[in-house]
């Protein structure tokens, strides 16, 4: 399948931002209510502070919104009728790009609740009545609401492609939980970048701790598990399909056929959508690449920085800018790697 | 709806019969001009008199070679019928085996024949599959099966151009055009099979009146008893990769038997003139004839 | 509600209006479906008998050839060099003024300075008439490189022919033979017929060194090496005659396999055949008891008959005495003794056939027991042209179909006569079940007219520029037998050139052999591309220049097209002609009908759209200008133009004979009679109410053997297809071809020159023969270019034109050199390899593609899908001028070898046939196999000459 640049954008970078979203959300829902410090005196205020939004994650919230936004209008790009856009969210009883779709819109509503409570907590009292800023289950929930929408936006997606049953290296059970876990760690990346950055409220020493080796820790073990789930995934593809054109056209028992004029001597529409092909020799080369850059590389920078604190931040930063590489090309990959079986129809000899 | 409809009364289709099919483009052509100016259309073309001219088909026609196969054991048909009904569909799994293309040469010739090689013909257009996930992955509803004949057809004022149909269909049914911004594909001539203002005997697709060798049929294949599928119980017609389940409606007709040297009784040893012995134009000096 | 839109009754047309294709040859009957003024789509006319409303690729992509961007839109006139396509556009006044100038000086001067050559095929009743009426000799159309020996070889043979003038009896046939056939003009009927076939379980047999398209579907593919079909004919009939398996009694009723031919070596008749005093052909025949003796019974029981005579018992073997005392022998024994001798044994042929020998022993024996052992009667009852009635109709079910793999050699006039010789040995001609004539088919072999030959006071030829030899006297050659047609056709080189030599014209004129001319006028011939053989040679010719005078070698060349094809750019005077939906055409009895086996019919083209640019159809202008330079014919008696209406008018007006006009259909007054009658003038209205078409059927007892049918040839002579209805005699064996040979050995008035004889001797044999190629490759022999080149028609593209239409341009903008793996392995080629192709006079870079269905020994590509950069309107880097290729560059038009007879066309000996597919060729590789890109490159010694 021709890798499309507005798709890979599309489905990495929102990847990454229901990433972000799905951290934010779980901090929410499980951490952060009353566990600030008061700017001011540098005391937990559980009276003022109840709900407040540690910095680094309200970056992250901004960054998932960006990340989010960015790519849900990307991926309207490679739409032929973008402005009808709106219809596509008809169909969620059959249609995975429906529900996705659903789904995006849907992350938005907690979303937003959680900007509201941090907007709240700027002016207490003033945009956000104080009642609810100060309900922590509320709170919880709406982190909660966030975290789960994003999870299901990001399996909407990987489903778009794993429905697709004439797409064999699409239509396989690693595609999902890939998905999912390329999407917590970019967001786990991504998180431990902001966290490196200068913040601008406090955090309890402890805390200062546990975030910082949990960030590296948890990217570690997500890095891990994308190698493995991707590891596998590609064993699988790699098996013969031992489809043959001869199949493709019902008369197996002809054996050798091959393709000897093509409907068209110039490309057409399939041929350049589905009929992309990556050398063997490439493929394998580029999945190293992808396996060192996207996981190996941030798994040994957290290593590091669990090792060195002091290199923490430059080796959050080299990590996310590796990792988003390493797996830019893995999406690459996903697209280029994949076969369309309609090209069983074109190919010289069978696929 | 992008949902399908429980079950269509009639299931409107094309059989194609591979054992007459030359490969002409005739039912290509034919389908582009009838939709280019149809309800479906137009049918755009990018850089027309250009370098990379393309444009968007409903139908297309392939050319395959099968070569070095020693069909002449037994005639092509007959395998795909042994096929049908005696064994399962290969599974990716379990491909047939490959036979080793093979010559015989001739002494003296300085070219050995090419082992019996075919050439076969191969039309592909939309099959109006009964289950095809072209719909249900749809996410507007501009994909439908209709429910009263079973054709699929694209609402092109629905459509967003997401693509993801075309990604659906195994069969390459579904071209996208770029300039409209829409998923175009075979209306089954939708706009020529009911249409009123047209004779009642040009009430059929365009592929199937212009086909030359009449290698296209047109007919209910939900009806035991229309011509088409008395057609494809007789011939053994099949459906195109059944294991994806959509259940196209469309049947192609397998080649038949070729009779070739592999049907020939063996040379009778019939009495003829021996030119070297004594000269064979006696044989006719007898011989009354009458004018 | 899914598909709101979606109105299932929306009108498909304001108007539908019928016409005639033109897409190719085979014209089809269309229905054009306007809406808005505009063309909307355009189907096949299901009440059409050509087409019954299918229609093919080109046919359906009619509508953009109609709206191509590369239509011409007004006349212009040359202001650059010859070839740079530098033009002014003029008005047709100017246009028209200037070129009934030039040629109104020729006329006065010397007609023959004209030479008016129309490529295609469907104006010629009347370019042909223009020509007479001109007074040059020097007309031609395509024939002669497109397939004059299928056409020659039958009418010589039978009266009838493969190329268009029969077909196999679609509904009975069981075995149909197709040599050499990739599309033909026929087209459409073709198709329908071979989905009969299939539908019926007939078998089908290609013999074809590829396996495309019809191929395809046959039982079975006989790879034959191209060339050597006359060797596999002539082993089928070995063996038919080796098992006594051959129908005598057909032959002997409608062939002349009976009569006598005089052995007499040296004498000025030997080799012909016997006759009585009054000039009937004799036979021998056995004695009844009536016979008396005095008959000249040389033998026991026989005795010698007029050959027509009926209720005889004819003999085919043995040696009678005539009644001046020589012998002579049936013709069937001297047949008999050529094709049972060791060279046709299938041992013999196998390898040069490259098909082995029981394949050749088995397909002869199912030739045989499909015409005898499934013969079939028809419960027809008929009456013979002596008025013999006879119950029913015996068929030969076996029948055969020949086209330019056949004829595209120069062995092809003896190739295809041995075809028509085996069809005649099953008894398979114009039987239930075999090949059938299409009327005005059969007429007599040949048929009676002879060429023009001289100018009467008005200046025009006594006869129409082309027809049959039928013996040397009617040869068009000056007093030291040298050729007096430019193209040399009706020469001692190629006598019995009967579509004369297109191919020739702009070499000889450019050479001036044999002599120089003023104006060549061409229409619809790409002349500078794809229909001329050494390509680059001949547009250097056509822009050469005298080192004297510096004037062009070729002084004027008018063209008229209506595309910007290659050819264009090298006229000085070119006249736009409208498309074929903007004009009046007529498809004529005179020409080339498209009457099928049981019906005689012709049609016409109607306007169906205006044209939108300033274009004139041709055939108006070419009645213009004959108007204007006051041909006879073309003015009243008070000087005024007869045809102001143009062809419309002629079309119905002009009489060739009293009653014969160029439409057979609706004629007389009141449009009652068929055939014959006085003009009338509702006649277009009625064809264009008909569908554009009129229709004879052949009535049903006329059905078959319509060569000695009696009601056939009533039917046919109240039409005026034949003269007479005494039965045809097929020519078993050719006299007019001996009379040829007796000249060259020194008998008659009539000889060749010296450097001729030899030639003439060796292929004026009256029993058809094999011979390999002439040495088209110079010194250089078939070990230095082992391959043998050839071309098929794409079905979808019609030569040259097709790459201007949006469509079919798209199916392929380029092509490929097909050629077998095992070739490729030889030759160290990869699939998709870029490599060179070299002939001795050029070589070209073209990307090699494996295909297992090939010969060996050959290789092969689509026909003129190759474009020159700067024609059709397309992009300079269009992949047909960029990647697309054309063989042509490769094909000497001269034979090197044939050094006695200098200047000797590139073409069958006896018909001047192009040999396009003797080509031979080697593979060298290139060092940079992966670069795409095609070049040619000249042989330096080579390109004018
Ligand atoms: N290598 C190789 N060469 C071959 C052959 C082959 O098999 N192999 N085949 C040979 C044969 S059989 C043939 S017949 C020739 C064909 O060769 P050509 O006779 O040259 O055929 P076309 O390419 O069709 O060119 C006809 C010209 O007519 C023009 N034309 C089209 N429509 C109209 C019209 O309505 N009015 C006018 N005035 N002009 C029009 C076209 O634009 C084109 O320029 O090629 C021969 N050349
Ligand atoms: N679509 C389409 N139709 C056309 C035309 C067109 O350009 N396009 N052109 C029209 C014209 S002008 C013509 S003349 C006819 C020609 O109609 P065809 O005669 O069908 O023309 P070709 O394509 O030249 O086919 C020649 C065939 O002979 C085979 N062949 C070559 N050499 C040999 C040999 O030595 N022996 C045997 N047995 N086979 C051999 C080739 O492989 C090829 O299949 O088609 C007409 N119809
Ligand atoms: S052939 Fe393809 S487009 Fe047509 S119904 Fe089946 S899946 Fe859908
Ligand atoms: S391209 Fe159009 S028809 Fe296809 S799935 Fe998308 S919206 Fe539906
Ligand atoms: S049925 Fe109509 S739309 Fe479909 S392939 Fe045939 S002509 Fe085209
Ligand atoms: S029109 Fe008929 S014969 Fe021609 S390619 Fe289509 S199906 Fe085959
Ligand atoms: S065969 Fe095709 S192009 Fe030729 S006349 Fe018929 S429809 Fe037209
Ligand atoms: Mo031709």
């Amino acid at each position: 399948m021709r890798p499309t640049f507005s798709i890979i954008f599309f489905t990495v970078v929102s990847g990454a931002g229901y990433g972000l979203w799905l951290l934010v959300g779980l901090a929410h829902a499980l951490v952060w209510p009353g566990c600030m410090l008061d700017p001011a005196t540098g005391t937990v205020d559980v009276q003022v502070s109840v709900c407040r939004m540690p910095s680094t994650l309200t970056l992250a919230w901004a960054a998932g919104f960006l990340l989010v936004s960015a790519g849900l209008l990307s991926s309207l790009a490679h739409l032929g009728q973008p402005r009808r856009a709106w219809r596509a969210l008809s169909q969620w009883r059959s249609s995975w790009l429906s529900r996705e779709g659903i789904a995006a819109l849907l992350a938005y509503v907690p979303a937003t609740g959680l900007f509201l409570i941090w907007l709240g907590q700027q002016s207490p009292g003033h945009l956000v009545p104080a009642l609810i800023l100060e309900n922590e289950t509320l709170v919880r929930v709406t982190g909660a609401l966030l975290a789960a929408a994003s999870v299901v936006t990001v399996f909407c997606t990987a489903n778009i492609y794993a429905c697709l049953k004439p797409i064999r290296a699409w239509h396989n059970r690693l595609v999902v939980p890939a998905h999912l876990a390329f999407a917590a760690l970019s967001g786990m990346l991504l998180l431990w970048a902001l966290a490196a950055l200068p913040r601008w409220d406090l955090m309890p020493a402890a805390q200062e701790t546990v975030w910082s080796v949990l960030l590296p820790f948890a990217v570690i073990v997500l890095a891990v598990i994308s190698a493995a789930i991707k590891l596998a995934y590609w064993k699988q593809i790699d098996r013969p399909s031992g489809l043959r054109t001869a199949h493709a056209i019902g008369l197996d028992a002809l054996g050798n056929v091959r393709s000897f004029e093509q409907p068209h001597t110039q490309e057409n529409y399939l041929t350049h959508e589905m009929g992309f092909r990556i050398a063997r020799k490439h493929s394998r080369k580029l999945r190293m690449i992808c396996l060192l850059a996207g996981f190996a590389t941030p798994a040994i920078l957290a290593l590091l920085a669990l090792l060195l604190p002091a290199l923490g931040a430059f080796a959050a930063w080299l990590a996310l800018l590796a990792g988003m590489s390493g797996i830019f090309l893995e999406r690459w990959l996903f697209f280029a790697e994949a076969r369309h079986a309609v090209m069983l129809y074109y190919a010289a000899h069978g696929d | 709806m992008t949902s399908l409809p429980a079950a269509t009364t009639r299931k409107l289709g094309l059989v194609i019969d591979l054992d007459t099919c030359v490969g002409c483009h005739a039912c290509a052509v034919a389908c582009k001009e009838w939709n280019d100016g149809g309800s479906f259309g137009p049918l755009p073309d990018a850089d027309p008199y250009g370098k990379e001219p393309s444009g968007v088909w409903f139908n297309r026609v392939h050319s395959y070679e099968v070569a070095g196969i020693e069909n002449r054991e037994s005639g092509v048909g007959e395998k795909r019928e042994r096929l049908v009904s005696g064994l399962a569909f290969p599974t990716p799994d379990s491909p047939f085996p490959v036979p080793e293309p093979s010559a015989r040469p001739i002494p003296d010739s300085p070219f050995p024949i090419p082992a019996h090689a075919m050439s076969l013909h191969f039309p592909r257009s939309c099959l109006h599959c009964e289950t095809p996930a072209c719909v249900t992955v749809c996410p507007t509803g501009a994909s439908y099966k209709r429910a009263e004949d079973g054709i699929v057809l694209v609402d092109e004022d629905k459509c967003i151009g997401c693509q993801l149909c075309a990604w659906a269909c195994p069969y390459g049914a579904r071209e996208f055009s770029a300039q409209r911004g829409v998923m175009q594909k075979c209306t089954l001539c939708v706009d020529r099979i009911y249409n009123e203002t047209l004779d009642e005997a040009d009430r059929q697709p365009a592929c199937v009146m212009a086909c030359p060798t009449r290698a296209r049929h047109f007919g209910d294949l939900g009806d035991a008893q229309s011509d088409v599928s008395k057609l494809v119980a007789e011939r053994g017609g099949y459906a195109l990769m059944p294991e994806f389940g959509y259940q196209p409606v469309n049947r192609y007709l397998p080649p038949r038997p070729r009779r070739d040297a592999s049907c020939a009784q063996a040379q009778p040893a019939v009495e003829a003139i021996d030119t070297a012995q004594l000269s064979p134009l006696l044989r006719w000096v007898d011989r009354v004839l009458s004018r | 509600m899914p598909h709101a839109a979606l109105d299932l009754n929306t009108p498909t047309a304001d108007e539908v209006k019928t016409t005639t294709c033109y897409m190719c040859a085979c014209r089809c009957g269309i229905r054009v479906h306007l809406k808005d003024g505009r063309v909307r789509y355009i189907d096949g006319n299901p009440q059409h008998p050509v087409n019954r409303g299918v229609i093919c690729a080109k046919g359906s992509a009619g509508i953009k050839q109609h709206y191509s961007p590369a239509r011409l839109s007004k006349p212009l006139l040359r202001t650059g060099e010859r070839g740079a396509g530098e033009f002014r556009e003029i008005e047709w006044d100017e246009a028209l003024a200037l070129a009934a100038q030039w040629l109104g000086d020729i006329r006065k001067r010397n007609p023959d300075e004209l030479a008016f050559f129309t490529g295609r095929d469907q104006s010629q009743a009347l370019t042909a008439w223009w020509a007479q009426q001109f007074g040059t000799t020097n007309y031609a159309a395509h024939g002669g490189f497109c397939s004059v020996n299928m056409a020659a070889a039958g009418m010589y043979t039978f009266g009838g022919s493969f190329w268009e003038f029969g077909e196999p009896d679609w509904e009975l046939t069981k075995y149909l033979m197709l040599w050499g056939v990739a599309e033909d003009h026929d087209s459409n009927p073709i198709k329908l017929g071979l989905g009969k076939l299939k539908a019926r379980g007939a078998k089908i047999v290609a013999i074809n060194p590829v396996r495309t398209g019809y191929g395809a579907i046959a039982d079975e593919w006989v790879p034959i090496n191209p060339g050597s079909d006359g060797l596999l004919a002539g082993a089928f009939i070995h063996e038919l005659l080796r098992h006594d398996r051959v129908d005598l009694d057909y032959l002997v009723r409608y062939t002349n396999a009976h009569h006598l031919v005089i052995r007499d070596a040296g004498a000025a008749d030997d080799g012909l055949i016997a006759r009585d005093a009054a000039g009937h052909a004799l036979c021998a025949a056995r004695a009844t008891a009536n016979d008396s003796t005095d008959g000249g019974d040389k033998g026991a029981g026989t005795i010698l008959a007029r050959a027509d005579a009926i209720d005889i018992s004819p003999l085919v073997v043995g040696e009678y005495i005539l009644a001046d005392g020589r012998t002579a022998v049936p013709s069937f024994q001297l047949l008999a003794e050529r094709f049972l001798a060791d060279e046709y044994t299938p041992e013999s042929v196998s390898a040069r056939c490259g098909v082995d020998v029981t394949t050749i022993r088995r397909l002869a024996r199912e030739l045989a027991e499909t015409a005898f052992d499934q013969a079939i009667s028809l419960d027809q009852a008929w009456t013979d042209a002596h008025g013999r009635e006879h119950a029913s109709m015996r068929g030969r079910p076996v029948s055969m179909h020949a086209m330019r793999g056949i004829s595209a050699h120069a062995n092809g006039f003896h190739t295809c006569r041995t075809l028509h010789i085996l069809q005649m040995l099953l008894g398979a001609i114009d039987t239930p079940g075999s090949f059938r004539y299409q009327p005005p088919y059969p007429k007599s072999a040949p048929p009676p007219n002879r060429p023009g030959k001289s100018r009467k006071d008005n200046g025009s030829l006594d006869g129409g520029p082309l027809g049959y030899v039928q013996s040397p006297e009617d040869l068009l050659v000056d007093a030291d037998g040298q050729p007096r047609r430019l193209d040399k056709a009706y020469s001692w080189q190629h006598p019995l050139a009967a579509h004369g030599i297109m191919q020739s014209v702009i070499r000889n004129a450019w050479a001036g052999d044999p002599y120089r001319i003023d104006t060549l006028f061409m229409f619809m011939a790409n002349m500078g591309w794809n229909s001329s053989m050494n390509t680059m040679g001949t547009r250097q010719m056509l822009c050469d220049r005298d080192a004297d005078s510096g004037e062009y070698r070729i002084p004027h060349i008018i063209y008229s097209d209506a595309y910007l094809s290659e050819t264009v750019a090298f006229a000085d005077l070119v006249l736009p002609d409208t498309t074929y939906l903007e004009r009046h055409d007529c498809i004529s009895m005179l020409d080339r009908p498209i009457s099928d086996a049981d019906c005689a019919a012709d049609a016409i083209r109607q306007p169906v759209v205006e044209a939108d640019r300033d274009v004139r159809p041709f055939q108006d202008v070419l009645i213009d200008l004959g108007t204007r330079i006051g041909l006879p014919g073309l003015l009243n008696d008070d000087g005024t133009a007869k045809y102001p209406g143009g062809f419309a008018q002629y079309m119905v007006e002009h009489e060739r004979a009293p009653g014969v006009g160029m439409l057979a259909g609706w004629r007389g007054a009141d449009g009652s009679r068929s055939g014959f009658g006085e003009p009338n003038p509702q006649q277009l209205k009625r064809y264009v109410e008909h569908g554009c078409v009129w229709e004879a059927r052949v009535p049903d007892a006329a059905r078959y053997y319509k060569m000695a049918n009696r009601d056939y040839l009533a039917w046919a002579k109240s039409l005026g297809f034949v003269g007479s209805t005494e039965a045809i005699v097929m020519q078993f064996y050719c006299e007019t071809l001996q009379r040829f040979r007796l000249a060259a050995r020194g008998h008659g008035a009539q000889q060749p020159p010296e450097s001729e004889r030899e030639r003439v001797a060796r292929y004026f044999d009256p029993l058809p023969f094999w011979y390999g190629h002439l040495d088209s490759s110079g010194s250089a022999g078939e070990a230095d270019y082992p391959l043998s080149a050839i071309t098929q028609r794409p079905m979808f593209m019609y030569h040259s034109w097709g790459s201007q239409n949006a469509w079919l341009r798209q199916i392929a903008t380029r092509n490929y050199l097909y050629l077998n793996p095992r070739t490729a392995g030889t030759n160290g080629v990869g699939d998709g390899d870029w490599i060179w192709l070299v002939s001795p006079i050029a070589r070209i870079r073209v990307q090699a593609r494996f295909h297992s269905a090939t010969a060996p020994g050959t290789v092969w590509t689509w026909n003129a899908i190759g474009k020159r950069k700067g024609a059709w309107k397309l992009a300079a880097h269009a992949p047909e001028n960029r990647d697309g290729f054309l063989l042509n560059h490769l094909i000497n038009e001269l034979l090197p070898s044939e050094r006695n007879s200098p200047g000797c066309a590139n073409a069958d000996p006896l018909t001047g046939q192009a040999a396009w597919f003797d080509l031979r060729v080697r593979i060298e590789r290139d060092p940079t196999p992966q670069v795409d890109g095609h070049r040619i490159e000249m042989n330096e010694t080579r390109a004018m000459r």
